[in-house]
């Protein structure tokens, strides 16, 4: 196929080997790319809602990860697929902007594939069926701005927020203490939240973890945790009131960059330069001291004689702290990070309250906290849970907490949960529709279609019978004309989501839309897929 | 049209009930493993490593075992896991966790082939676990106040935990041994300053706590080999060649009486260096670094004994036990705190040469000198008594305590019975699962002694219908027996992070409805 013919009529090969390379074109080509994407969407559809199974993924070097978070399974499956690779991208990218929704995202592109693939065996072009759904996501996304409600909260009224995170937290394994968990991210993105500028810096909040003791451990604290302890066995545990010196230079001999030798010939030389070094220990210390500091945390090691120096003059140190805590560590305490001793001065100092060491079960695991900070911008949570794959996935799902409260925080426009967002959704599409003329109007009802995966999705998930749940649903939201009703997942007797307070960020749910069809529209206008054959 | 391949090549992806089983039988075939050697009765296993030499080790320590093996199966991998945190946090129980979490799993399978949905064995199992310890906090008992009492709660806990141990022969003196030791620490759990020596030869019955401190080096030739009223010094400081720190330095000479020149300053540096330290008023140096020859003759003549190459360890435990601190700049003598003890003397054990450190100024610290026939016996022995040290230094800051022989188990059985006769709904068949889960110790623990262990769980139910009931497995005379008598008691803390972890790791495994399996990263072949 990819044969020409130049002036002369003598065959010229456009792609080199084309015997080696797989090549798929029209409509065979996006049949196979439809049924990758699907296949990818199939994994992931029995992890939605809150009864949504876990996945149990073994890594290239056997570590084993058990998690339902959606960009996490499919960031450790591996894919080798291209169309597979697409929807991994979706679902990362949906993590990037919201954090929350990344399983929803991929059912629902899966499902617009699946409904595009009806469409195409009818013979409609793969461009109309695209913009189809295009407008009808436009259609959606505004119907979801119409049913959206503001929803208020303030720093002292903080239920509505945690209601949110629990919703999110509903679907992970640490459901067992959600409510504990939403209080702790809520009260987290509070303390880092810039209110009236609306925004959230999440790097301000540190998520360490720590196996042992139970997941009801878990704490939050104001202030920094490292994952170090000090420098010399022997110096307090325990510092109040602490002026913190911050410094990104080592307590050893300067290293200057330009090459250099120092020739001793001399008996003398040698003397001198050993009081120099002595006194150049001296005066590093010294200088610590002077400026009024009762904590060092450096970025780099000791020598042993600058470590005992410290030890002497009660100037208790911590040493070999990562650059990012280093970071946080200067904006919690407001102090300056020092990279020379000369520059140290009073100004530049940290200040907390209270530096402690505290030392966990019969292994000698010790950390450092540092709480009662002069600014309480950075803080800390502090997971603690049965094994190791517990904390990373309680990481995951705390990470998705906190970006649904940083949403909320940033524009509070809510939408209902329990699919019923996606049903009234379904509905408006699918009463808009009849008004375009055209091929494009197959599509939309289409798209309308495709919504209603979700809410079967979770009635299946929920051991529900899907198709009669979610056909009771809809009927009940045109009759009662209204969009709250939902899928009762948790079997508490009322489909009103509103009564269950089950809600999500409105933009998550717009985004989720939105990415889900820019995606199967890029999979829709491929017609041809060139592979080179194994090497 | 064949569906698209998805994953890369070597990759599997397993589904459905197909994953459930494959973690299912993964996850009891681990619980399988380690069920016998659960109890007093139960037996040893030998590792054989793959690596050079195949060094053989053997053991019927729960963690140790699990952490030996070389696991594929992702659900037996959380077990092995959850093994690990138990030693890590607790250190004992560390076989219990995972026959409870195979045990659950085995019950859940039975309800998973009932068609009940895995979330509603997880509901029903959430609930039992929190009835079960609500069991367990009614019925432990807490001795903290009488001394006496508690000192006994110590002894039992020890010797239960001893006796499914190789030290069992000897658990009354090591169970001694080991309250001796955790008592001294005053309530840290800092299990570091509680060292323990290994000496092959002797007996097991050989082995003693000494109250001082036994380090394991020699004592410089010519130096004093018997100090009293020491003060150490305890540094950490280069006692070979001082080299210049600064970066670039280097001697540069052009002719040979320049270097001995600078070599007579060198050693002139070295000679203050010793100066100094002796000014301290020291008779006794101990430094982590290598002292060399030529210092260390220094040190005789100033009759003070040096000792070098201590590891970095033994210098934190001995800066600990004499109230030193480790040192590494000597110019201000009088603001150094010096270690004291009162006798030094170099001891001898079997064959070896110790130093020996008493009448030390911090009573917490400890050395246990353990004895056997050999180097296996000795590293099980270590293993048995760190795991009862853990246990009692637990039991010392949370001194709650149960009594054992499977009677916690029974009780916990018995509410959880109760509870699942209360619950409407589905759920109840999984927490009824539950109960025949937590059954399952008692009756593995009895199958392992060998009694008849189906007469003797339903006698043990009997009994506890009662509800004061002490009544427990007595391994000894294979039938039920008063625990509180007999003297069996467990710590309430090792129960329920038995509990707990292994109702999570039930449940982590439970929610899996995939598995996939990543190609194994390919390793360069070294041969």
């Amino acid at each position: 196929m990819a044969l020409a013919f130049d002036e002369y009529g003598r065959p010229f090969i456009i792609i080199k080997e084309q015997g080696q390379k797989a090549r798929l074109r029209g409509l065979e080509a996006q049949k196979a790319n439809i049924s990758a994407g699907k296949a990818v969407a199939r994994i992931l559809r029995t992890s939605l809602g809150p009864k949504g199974m876990d996945k149990m993924l073994q890594s290239p070097d056997g570590d084993v990860i058990v998690t339902n978070d959606g960009a996490t399974i499919l960031e450790q499956m591996d894919v080798d697929n291209q169309i597979g690779k697409l929807m991994v991208e979706l679902s990362r990218s949906q993590d990037y902007e919201i954090g929350d929704g990344t399983t929803g995202v991929v059912v629902l592109a899966g499902a617009l594939l699946e409904q595009a693939e009806k469409l195409l065996e009818r013979g409609i072009h793969p461009i109309r069926i695209a913009e189809g759904y295009e407008m009808a996501s436009r259609l959606a996304v505004d119907h979801l701005e119409h049913i959206s409600q503001k929803f208020e909260f303030s720093v002292t009224n903080i239920e509505p927020l945690v209601q949110t995170c629990m919703t999110t937290l509903s679907s992970k394994i640490v459901n067992r203490c959600k409510r504990a968990l939403a209080e702790i991210a809520v009260k987290a993105v509070l303390a880092v939240a810039d209110l009236e500028r609306k925004d959230v810096n999440l790097e301000l909040i540190k998520v360490e973890g720590k196996v042992g003791g139970k997941l009801e451990d878990t704490e939050l604290i104001y202030g920094i945790v490292v994952d170090k302890d000090m420098s010399h066995p022997q110096m307090p545990k325990r510092i109040e009131e602490a002026k913190i010196a911050i410094l990104t230079c080592p307590f050893e001999p300067p290293k200057p960059k330009t090459k250099h030798k120092i020739d001793i010939d001399t008996v003398e030389k040698f003397q001198t330069l050993r009081q120099q070094e002595q006194k150049y220990f001296d005066d590093m210390v010294q200088k610590c001291k002077d400026v009024g500091a009762t904590l060092v945390i450096c970025q780099w090691g000791f020598d042993d004689e600058a470590n005992h120096l410290l030890m002497h003059r009660n100037l208790p140190a911590v040493r070999w702290v990562g650059g990012v805590e280093l970071e946080l560590i200067a904006i919690a305490t407001g102090g300056r990070i020092v990279p020379r001793f000369q520059d140290l001065t009073d100004e530049k100092l940290g200040k907390a309250g209270l530096v402690r060491e505290k030392s966990f079960g019969t292994t000698k695991d010790r950390m450092l906290y540092i709480e009662h900070c002069a600014n309480s911008r950075a803080v800390t949570i502090f997971i603690r849970g049965g094994n190791k794959m517990m904390i990373d996935e309680t990481k995951r799902s705390l990470h998705d907490a906190l970006c649904v409260a940083r949403n909320l925080i940033r524009s509070n426009s809510i939408v209902y949960g329990g699919g019923s967002a996606e049903l009234s959704c379904s509905i408006a599409v699918e009463a808009a529709a009849d008004k375009y003329p055209g091929v494009e109007q197959y599509a939309i009802r289409s798209f309308a279609e495709a919504l209603d995966f979700i809410p079967m999705a979770l009635a299946e998930n929920c051991g529900l019978p899907p198709i009669d749940t979610v056909t009771a649903v809809k009927s009940q939201q045109i009759k009662e004309n209204n969009p709250y009703c939902g899928i009762d997942c948790n079997d508490v007797g009322t489909n009103n989501m509103m009564e269950q307070n089950v809600f999500e960020t409105l933009i998550g749910k717009q985004q989720q839309i939105l990415l889900a069809t820019q995606v199967v529209k890029m999979i829709l206008k491929i017609d041809d897929v060139i592979t080179p054959s194994a090497y | 049209m064949t569906v698209e391949r998805l994953l890369k090549d070597e990759a599997t992806e397993e589904k459905g009930d197909r994953a459930r089983m494959a973690s299912f039988v993964g996850a009891m075939a681990i619980a399988d493993l380690v069920k016998t050697t659960l109890g007093p009765k139960g037996m040893d296993k030998i590792l054989q490593s793959t690596g050079r030499g195949h060094n053989v080790t053997v053991t019927n320590d729960g963690a140790t075992i699990l952490k030996s093996l070389h696991i594929d199966n992702p659900a037996a991998k959380v077990l092995i896991d959850i093994s690990k945190v138990q030693d890590d946090e607790v250190g004992d129980g560390t076989t219990s966790v995972v026959v409870l979490a195979g045990e659950l799993l085995r019950e859940a399978e039975k309800l998973v082939n009932k068609k009940i949905h895995p979330m509603t064995i997880i509901a029903g199992y959430r609930l039992a676990a929190e009835c079960a310890r609500n069991a367990l906090l009614q019925k432990a008992k807490d001795n903290k106040r009488d001394p006496d009492k508690f000192k006994s709660d110590l002894m039992k806990i020890a010797m239960t935990t001893l006796s499914s141990k190789i030290l069992s022969q000897d658990k009354e003196q090591f169970a001694k041994l080991a309250v001796d030791a955790v008592l001294r620490l005053k309530g840290s759990t800092n299990l570091e300053s509680i060292h323990i020596l290994k000496k092959a030869g002797g007996s097991l019955k050989d082995s003693f706590l000494d109250e001082g401190f036994i380090l394991d080096k020699k004592i410089g030739i010519g130096q004093p080999k018997h100090i009293e009223n020491a003060k150490i010094l305890v540094a950490n400081t280069a006692m070979d060649t001082d080299k210049v720190k600064i970066y670039g330095a280097r001697v540069r000479v052009d002719s040979m009486a320049k270097v001995a020149e600078i070599e007579g300053a060198e050693k002139e540096k070295m000679r203050e260096k010793v100066q100094k330290i002796i000014a301290h008023g020291v008779n006794c140096f101990v430094n982590r670094q290598l002292i060399y020859n030529f210092p260390e003759e220094l040190f005789a003549d100033a009759g003070i004994l040096a000792i070098e190459h201590a590891d970095f360890e033994g210098i934190e435990r001995l800066a600990l036990v004499t109230g030193g601190e480790i040192a590494s700049t000597f110019d201000n003598p009088e603001s150094v705190k010096l270690g004291h003890c009162k006798l030094i003397e170099e001891i001898m054990i079997g064959e070896d040469k110790l130093i020996h450190f008493s009448g030390v100024e911090m009573g917490q610290a400890c050395t246990i000198v353990l004895r056997g026939a050999s180097s296996h016996v000795l590293d099980e022995a270590e293993r048995s008594l760190h795991d009862a040290l853990c246990v009692l230094s637990q039991t010392v800051n949370d001194s709650r305590v149960l009594l054992g022989g499977g009677w916690p188990e029974m009780v916990m059985a018995k509410e959880v019975d109760d509870l699942a006769r209360k619950t409407p709904g589905k759920k109840s068949h999984a927490i009824e699962a539950f109960s025949h889960a937590l059954q399952a110790i008692p009756t593995i623990i009895a199958d392992n002694a060998g009694v008849d262990s189906a007469e003797l769980i339903s006698q043990l139910r009997a009994e506890h219908h009662n509800d004061t009931t002490n009544a427990g497995i007595d391994i000894i005379s294979g039938g039920v027996g008063d625990m509180e008598k007999l003297g069996i008691s467990e710590s309430f803390k090792v129960k329920q992070g038995v509990l707990l972890s292994a109702t999570e790791a039930a449940e982590m495994i439970l929610r899996v409805d995939e598995i996939i399996t990543c190609a194994p990263r390919k390793r360069e072949n070294r041969m």
